[in-house]
């Protein structure tokens, strides 16, 4: 039978591949913006496997509210790099050292 | 072991062997193919835990926009590979370590007995008639109205703002100004000159 710990244990599972993916691609920020989509599916899968286990709908409200952020920030995210791309030729977050001074 | 614990392994199989190959391969079109993969695994583990609203919704909203969006995004960009992927087997072993530590610290807590069958039982499966979409409705309109007006105010910020930023206004671009048509006026454009009449030798 599958318990609430499965579902967890597999959130945590997610979570660490999308920090490990943050570690590993560390100079490309297309990478970089999926793991964080990654670490957001865990928190999301966490929530769902709460509501369900618990009988409590609210927490699939709170996914509906991280989907909502999430799609505003990976789309920002990617005007970003696009502007990024077209400004300085390169999305090596190794070059991104402009600001520095 | 019935028929749902084994989708729950499968799904759960391919779930974490698509996000590892997210994060390990190395063209960025097929890390966000995978990613597309684990989205849609994920889908179906939602479904199994009755949250029939959000595993459509995330197949729609992420498969069907965000992820295309990334898909144009990595096609778009002429990117160097090799300068991207260095390092990254230097920082392998540092990184798997940390994800063993985290994996294995937060399994001690969960695998606790206040998340096991004895704590939280599986619940009974809703009737035909339930309506997962239903209830979320009624939520998201009453106790959740105000948060839901402020989501519908960020995605038109975040809309606003992508546009913003990607739209570029080209110096070299000829394109008829319909403002400046309109304020025409003769007397700025026309001259009307005398002359007189040549006679015909």
């Amino acid at each position: 039978m599958i318990s609430l710990s499965h579902y967890l244990v597999l959130g945590a599972i997610l979570f660490a591949i999308g920090l490990v993916g943050i570690f590993l691609n560390r100079k490309n920020v297309i990478i970089l913006l999926m793991s964080i989509e990654l670490m957001l599916l865990a928190v999301n899968m966490n929530f769902v496997a709460f509501s369900h286990y618990l009988q409590d709908i609210s927490g699939q409200i709170f996914v509906f509210f991280i989907l909502t952020v999430a799609a505003a920030e990976s789309a920002i995210g990617l005007a970003i790099l696009v502007v990024l791309f077209r400004n300085m030729r390169t999305i090596n977050v190794d070059d991104l050292d402009k600001l520095k001074g | 072991m019935n028929f749902q614990d084994i989708l729950f392994y499968i799904f759960s199989a391919i779930l974490v062997a698509s996000a590892l190959g997210v994060i390990t391969v190395r063209n960025p079109v097929n890390s966000a193919l995978l990613l597309v993969l684990a989205f849609v695994t994920c889908a179906g583990l939602w479904l199994l835990l009755e949250a029939e609203f959000l595993a459509i919704a995330l197949v729609l909203v992420y498969v069907g926009a965000v992820m295309v969006l990334f898909l144009f995004v990595v096609m778009m960009l002429d990117i160097n590979l090799d300068r991207l992927r260095e390092g990254f087997w230097k920082w392998f072993p540092f990184g798997a370590t940390i994800a063993l530590i985290i994996v294995a610290e937060i399994s001690m807590v969960m695998m606790g007995k206040y998340f096991g069958l004895e704590e939280m039982p599986i619940p009974r499966p809703h009737d035909a008639d339930y309506s997962n979409t239903r209830e979320l409705g009624r939520l998201i309109y009453t106790e959740y109205v105000y948060a839901f007006e402020l989501a519908a105010v960020l995605l038109l910020v975040a809309m606003v703002t992508a546009i913003a930023l990607t739209l570029r206004h080209r110096e070299d671009k000829r394109s008829p100004n319909p403002s400046k048509q309109v304020k025409v006026r003769k007397e700025d454009r026309l001259r009307i000159v005398t002359m007189p009449a040549e006679k015909k030798e």
